[in-house]
């Protein structure tokens, strides 16, 4: 991110420029810090035993500096957040110190808290979409956090609510102040909450996945609010995340958290590029990267996180590290910087980590496995599996409790052609909302009336009758994204994974002999079939998904989402394993996803799809290193990179505004209100996309978008 | 196999069964056992109780009316010279067979069809919800007591079908919303896809996830129906004589109730008591088979801690049922 | 907003409607009203009683659809039919409906405000005293079937201050009948306080049960987080947009709630000796008098249209997603 893009100050600020962005190396800086933690601990009482979510953290920022925290789910950030600001229900027990501008915050009343909490720290939550209160107006609630602390009159205050909006940069704000969170889009209601957590003038920050729920080009545009809230506040900003790709750029420092404890701490070039501690290097390996030019197997850490009741003794990761020794399995290693090391690590070989051991050999790399006969045959000599041509879904739009009228359509699909030959995997993606998932359910509903046809196996489905349906329910499967969801909760895996079976009339012998080979094939213990999905991890409940949706042995999986509720660490896996049981199985898949880094490891060809069409379409080779259609290159550019210095040098394409309504598609090229290009066009180009649609032009052999401008451009 | 691994289940709480882990959390509701207990002593007293007792309850005894409680007559007797215990019980007998069975029979026909109508939609759909509407404006009561006097002479299973017929909509309906969001779960629908047909689908998949409310809707239907009974039997409109219920005891002694308080406090005395062990019954069996629900579901709640991905190992979530707020209020 | 409000508006009238017709039909076909003349010592002829049926419209020797139809004319002309005797329902109605009118608001009023404050406090104060003792107190009363607690009342204030000391039976003692200067209300109220407390003694019970669990949803919420992290205390939160939020899906327990106070409020009036709707109810089942019992079914209809208005407007007020639908 670049400074360019920022306004300049306010003019009545007396902070220095200097003063927002410190040197990179704070354990030199000697300003004081504004948030100083110490020792946190944090238990909660539980069915199970205590809970000891926080064991003892330490962190402080100082003015206009970016803590970045990272950890899987369940590693104690937000809990600790919460600790900070006194948030936590009353059975916590919370332990060390937290100290804002050296006066200690544990132990205050909440009277004494309330005056701290959106004065002096500013918090920004998860899930934009529930953390507003729903009954009152956006600008009430502004209203209401800056007059809890200052002293302002109404017209004072919504004077003020409105130039917030306007910083956060919601369009038409003086409107705009008087909607409800619901008229709001998930990005709208995340500025509105930055707006809100600014309201005070800040001392600190903090924000736990402020992203998370929003895609790329909403992230995009999300951080950008943030780091002008920074330098309009000169906060700190402590930034939770799991995300490593987010904070690369956006962080000075970074704090890697594992069962409750921060493992590694340093600034972000040294923990991204010479990581010392094998959970940082493992997490850095495991993520599938946008920038990845040749295919590779990624490297998954084994295991799970250890359950935070009964913490093993010793270091929490030596279960699944590769290189732990029999002193981790005894002695909890510490938070120190170790020897020949630039920062702290909790490891007891980290000294020996770059210097003897190779950090980036410590981890088995799995094999890319070799490709099948069918793989390497050319695609024009392949058969077909799937074929969409004008695949439209139209939803009627209606209004009317007692007499339905319709009042419009939503055209969710709107004319979608494609096909998948065998031995391909297809990745289809766009932002949330654009078609992916109607997609996916108009094929597997095998429809009848709608415009436009899906062919499988070269059948049209029109024609097809009951028996028909069912045998070719049998050759197309789905796994579908939450592994929790997806499998009933009161059945033991080996029912669930006999279902498809029974209902397609195997015996209990083939059946009984199917199941335990099903559960080898996804790198289960055929030994658990008795159990419940309940006592699986999520990785483990996706492959169960995945060994269901290969049970009647289908030549087509349509995969939704297949990875995105899982973390980092255990994604890798299970994309590992998608890969080999294509390879070996000779499948094909149509894989949804919204992660351009997750479909760039897995795909060889990607469609991307905006407001129910497709947009740009063609081999994956061609799509991220040329990606000629505005949104594509806008998507791929939003895509942060887990590479602090690319990060520091990228410039972003931002998008403007969010995905518009179906229901309301633009004429012309339904891109064009959000179209970067279109901004550097003249005249008469404007008018063309304004009224005429643009047809799919081919551009390469296997690649064509649908821009009347197309032209590649490197955006990675 | 490299990417292929053997991953190793947790082995969280030393594999505990459901079952298990449900009645280790009832048990640990003490009104809940209060409840069980209280049940449990009111059926044996009623079935037990006549064949200990030497009075039958239509005998008179011209000895003595309106004698108080205590010596030959346990709990004294009324006008009549029936023997109040005896009578009681009968009365409990009927109270408590009346409201396990509308109980039953109300919840089965609420599951199957508040399941079947909102799986399949279209006009089945339409006319459940424009029945439970008409009833919301019109009181099953009333309805009840108006047809009363068709059935009359009818006999009591009638009765009981007729106070079923009338109570199982409001639960069909939480059914139906309920099945709503699970048809779009997406256990139902892998299921759907992989050619599972419709009526399979809601008995495997749809009702077993419901077993939940299904359980504590018996209970609570349980309790309503024996509250329904007692106040249709009050005003004559349900058990005839010389059969009794609680009701029409009560209803019987209310002149003399002032002086021989007796009369009163015993029939109702019991009536009370069934009413307040099936609510402890039903909220122990709601904290313990549907956690996520209201009370314990705020307190798993209270922090929501950010992602909720699917590596989480919250106990809430292991034993995570569909959550709706169960409390279906009984009609009194 | 208007154009919802109108929409749900004649969406409850034509429920209304139709409830009211379908129980004309339940009543007119289930009770005997020839069974009163029948069986009589010297018998009556035949035809006297055909004629005395005739006379009000309750003939079983007409079909039910023509007598629906005859009946159906008169209420659409404000006219409810005659009573078994031959006196017009309306008069009847007219005595009655005042009494139990007072009764339900009353109940409604003080029960809903009452269950929401207990209900949400009990919700903040989860698992402490407070909210365990109110719990268990509504877990008693709503165990209790109206009568029950009706008659309890009355015997206990008879028992523990003494008969006479609460004069209950009736609205009035017979000497304030027709009265409404000072010493009147004051003996009106007095009258109240027994069947008043019956039922709001229900109400509040519901309303706290349900109140209670609405509110412990609203705990845990994200927005409830965010009001705090702004800075207000966790009382204000609590109020401003805990129980703003949560008292929401309580409001159409108004409608729903106001049958059951209905039948409620018919235990109570028998207890109490009030004359009044629900008495008449009884009273007409027993006495086989389809048309009085058809306006008290039309009543209830209406009182569940009326609160039907009253809870779509709160809500409207309320609930700004409604509003700017
Ligand atoms: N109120 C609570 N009661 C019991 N356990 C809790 C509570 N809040 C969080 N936890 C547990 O604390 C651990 C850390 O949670 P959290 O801080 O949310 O992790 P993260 O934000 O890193 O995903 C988890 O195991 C979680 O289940
Ligand atoms: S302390 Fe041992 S087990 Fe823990 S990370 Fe270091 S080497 Fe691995
Ligand atoms: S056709 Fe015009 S508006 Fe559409 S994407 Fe191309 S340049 Fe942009
Ligand atoms: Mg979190």
């Amino acid at each position: 991110m670049t400074d360019s893009t920022n306004p300049s100050q306010p003019s009545d600020s007396t902070r220095t420029k200097e003063g927002l962005r410190p040197v990179t190396d704070t354990r030199l800086d000697i300003s004081q810090p504004v948030l100083e933690v110490s020792d946190l601990h944090v238990a909660f009482p539980s069915e199970a035993g205590q809970v000891r979510a926080v064991r003892g953290v330490s962190y402080a920022v100082r003015p206009g500096e970016v803590l970045g925290i990272v950890g899987e789910s369940g590693s104690g950030k937000s809990v600790s957040s919460m600790a900070v600001l006194g948030l936590l229900p009353e059975s916590a027990a919370v332990t060390g110190s937290v100290k804002l501008n050296g006066r200690e915050l544990l132990g205050l009343s909440d009277n004494e808290m309330s005056k701290i909490r959106g004065k002096d720290i500013g918090m920004v939550f998860q899930d934009p979409l529930s953390a507003l209160t729903p009954v009152y107006s956006v600008g009430t609630q502004i209203v209401e956090a800056l007059q809890i602390h200052q002293d302002l009159t109404k017209v004072q205050a919504r004077e003020r609510s409105i130039e917030l909006l306007d910083l956060v940069g919601i369009p038409d704000p003086k409107r705009r102040v008087d909607n409800f969170p619901h008229e709001f889009s998930g990005g709208m209601r995340q500025r509105a909450m930055i707006a809100m957590a600014i309201a005070n003038d800040p001392k600190v920050i903090i924000a736990d996945e402020p992203t998370t729920a929003l895609d790329v080009t909403i992230q995009a545009q999300v951080l950008e609010v943030l780091k002008k809230a920074q330098d309009v506040t000169g906060a700190a900003i402590v930034m939770i995340t799991h995300d490593l790709g987010v904070i690369a750029g956006f962080a000075d420092r970074v704090q890697v958290m594992y069962a409750g404890k921060p493992v590694e701490a340093g600034s972000v070039d040294e923990v991204y590029y010479s990581p010392r501690m094998p959970y940082t290097i493992g997490l850095l390996g495991s993520i599938p990267r946008l920038d990845d030019t040749e295919r590779r197997a990624l490297t998954p850490i084994e295991g799970n996180p250890p359950s935070m009741v009964e913490l093993p003794k010793g270091c929490p990761f030596a279960a699944r590290c590769p290189i732990a020794i029999d002193r981790c399995r005894e002695v909890e290693p510490t938070l120190s910087v170790k020897e020949g090391n630039t920062h702290p690590t909790a490891c007891h070989r980290s000294h020996e980590l770059g210097d003897t051991l190779d950090p980036a050999a410590i981890y088995p790399v799995p094999e890319v496995p070799e490709a099948s006969d069918l793989e390497q045959r050319p695609r024009g000599e392949r058969a077909t599996v799937l074929e969409l041509d004008n695949l439209t879904k139209h939803f009627p739009l209606t209004k009317g409790a007692v007499v339905k009228r319709k009042v419009g359509v939503v055209r969710a699909v709107d004319g979608i052609s494609l096909d998948i030959r065998e031995g391909e995997t297809l990745g289809l993606v766009g932002e949330s909302g654009c078609g992916k998932t109607t997609t996916l359910l108009e094929i597997l509903d095998l429809p009848k009336g709608q415009v436009g046809t899906v062919t499988v196996f070269g059948k049209d489905t029109r024609s097809m009758n009951r028996a028909d349906r069912k045998t070719l329910r049998r050759d197309m499967q789905i796994v579908f994204q939450d592994p929790m969801a997806a499998l009933d909760a009161r059945m033991p895996i080996g029912d669930i994974l006999a279902e498809p079976l029974k209902t397609h009339g195997w015996d209990k012998e083939r059946i009984a002999a199917r199941v335990p080979e099903l559960l080898e094939l996804v790198g289960l213990n055929p030994d658990h079939a008795d159990r419940y999905p309940q006592e699986f991890s999520g990785g483990q409940r996706q492959r169960i998904s995945i060994a269901r949706a290969l049970a009647l042995e289908p030549k087509l999986v349509v995969l939704d989402e297949p990875v995105s509720a899982l973390d980092v660490s255990i994604q890798a896996g299970v994309l590992n394993l998608l890969d080999e049981l294509k390879t070996r199985l000779g499948l094909s898949y149509l894989f949804v996803a919204h992660d351009l880094s997750v479909v760039r490891h897995i795909a060889d060809r990607i469609a991307v799809m905006y407001l129910g069409r497709i947009v740009e379409v063609g081999d994956t080779q061609s799509i991220f290193d040329a990606p000629s259609h505005p949104y594509t290159q806008a998507l791929l550019s939003a895509v942060p990179l887990p590479d602090p210095r690319r990060e520091r040098e990228r410039t972003r394409i931002l998008l403007t505004g969010d995905l518009p309504s179906p229901a309301n598609v633009p004429s012309g090229c339904r891109f064009r209100n959000r179209c970067p290009k279109y901004l550097s066009l003249d005249e008469a180009e404007q008018l063309r996309c304004r009224d005429e649609d643009p047809a799919s032009a081919k551009l390469a052999d296997d690649h064509s978008a649908a821009c009347h401008f197309a032209k590649a451009l490197e955006v990675i | 196999m490299s990417t292929a691994t053997t991953e190793q289940p947790k082995k969280t709480a030393k594999r505990q069964s459901r079952t298990k882990l449900t009645i280790r959390r009832f048990a640990r509701n003490r009104l809940a056992l209060v409840g069980l207990a209280v049940m449990v002593i009111l059926f044996l007293m009623a079935y037990i109780g006549p064949l200990v007792n030497k009075y039958d309850y239509l005998y008179h005894d011209y000895m003595a009316f309106n004698a108080p409680p205590g010596g030959d007559h346990w709990w004294g007797t009324n006008q009549g010279g029936q023997d109040l215990f005896a009578l009681t019980m009968r009365g409990l007998q009927k109270s408590l067979v009346i409201g396990l069975l509308v109980g039953v029979i109300s919840t089965l026909v609420a599951g199957a069809v508040g399941a079947f109508a909102a799986y399949y939609g279209g006009w089945a759909d339409r006319i459940l919800m424009w029945i439970v509407d008409l009833l919301l404006v019109l009181p099953s009561f009333l309805l009840v007591a108006v047809m009363s006097p068709a059935f009359q002479k009818a006999g009591w299973l009638i009765f009981v079908v007729l106070l079923s017929a009338f109570s199982w909509m409001i639960t069909g309906r939480v059914v139906r919303s309920m099945t709503l969001t699970l048809k779009d779960r997406e256990f139902v629908k892998a299921a759907k896809y992989m050619g599972v047909s419709g009526p399979v689908i809601i008995f495997r998949h749809i009702l077993p996830s419901m077993a939940s409310l299904l359980i504590i809707d018996t209970v609570i239907q349980v309790g309503a129906a024996v509250i329904g009974e007692s106040g249709l039997s009050y005003f004559g409109f349900g058990i005839q004589a010389p059969d009794v219920s609680l009701g029409t005891i009560i209803s019987d002694n209310t002149t003399n109730a002032p002086a021989y308080p007796w009369l009163f406090y015993f029939p109702a005395g019991c009536l009370v008591l069934i009413g307040v062990a099936v609510s402890f019954i039903g909220d122990g069996l709601r904290d313990a088979l549907d956690p996520n629900a209201s009370g314990a579901k705020a307190k798993a709640k209270k922090i929501k801690t950010g992602e909720t991905k699917a590596g989480a190992t919250n106990l809430s979530n292991q034993l995570q049922g569909p959550t709706t707020s169960t409390d279906v209020l009984s009609p009194s | 907003m208007g154009r919802y409000l109108l929409r749900k508006l004649a969406n409850n009238l034509i429920l209304v409607l139709l409830a009211a017709s379908l129980s004309y039909f339940v009543a007119g076909l289930s009770l005997h009203p020839q069974s009163n003349y029948e069986g009589r010592n010297p018998p009556l002829a035949k035809s006297t009683i055909a004629k005395t049926l005739d006379d009000v419209n309750m003939n079983p020797d007409t079909p039910i659809v023509t007598r629906f139809i005859t009946w159906a004319d008169g209420v659409a002309h404000g006219d409810l039919g005659k009573t078994i005797d031959g006196s017009p329902v309306n008069d009847e109605v007219g005595r009655r409906i005042g009494v139990s009118t007072r009764l339900l608001l009353l109940a409604t009023l003080v029960g809903s405000v009452g269950g929401v404050a207990l209900g949400a406090l009990g919700a903040i104060k989860q698992y402490k005293l407070f909210d365990r003792v109110t719990t268990l107190a509504s877990f008693f009363i709503l165990a209790m079937p109206t009568f029950v607690l009706a008659l309890f009342l009355k015997l206990a204030s008879i028992q523990f201050l003494g008969a006479g000391t609460i004069h209950f039976t009736g609205e009035t003692d017979p000497e304030f009948a027709g009265h409404w200067d000072f010493a009147a209300l004051g003996n009106r109220a007095e009258h109240m306080l027994l069947p008043g407390l019956t039922l709001v003694l229900i109400q509040v019970g519901l309303y706290s049960r349900y109140q209670r669990s609405t509110m412990l949803d609203v705990l845990g919420s994200d927005f409830l987080r965010t009001a705090r992290a702004k800075g207000l205390r966790r009382r204000t939160a609590l109020v401003k947009h805990g129980l703003r939020t949560a008292i929401l899906p309580v409001v159409p327990l108004l409608v729903y709630n106001i049958v059951l106070l209905f039948v409620g409020a018919t235990f109570t009036e028998k207890a109490f000796g009030w004359h009044g709707m629900g008495e008449l109810l009884v009273n007409s089942i027993t006495r086989n008098d389809v048309n009085a019992t058809a306006a008290v079914s039309l009543f209830t209809a209406v009182l569940v249209l009326i609160a039907g208005i009253l809870s779509d407007l709160m809500y409207a007020a309320l609930d700004p997603r409604v509003r700017v639908r």
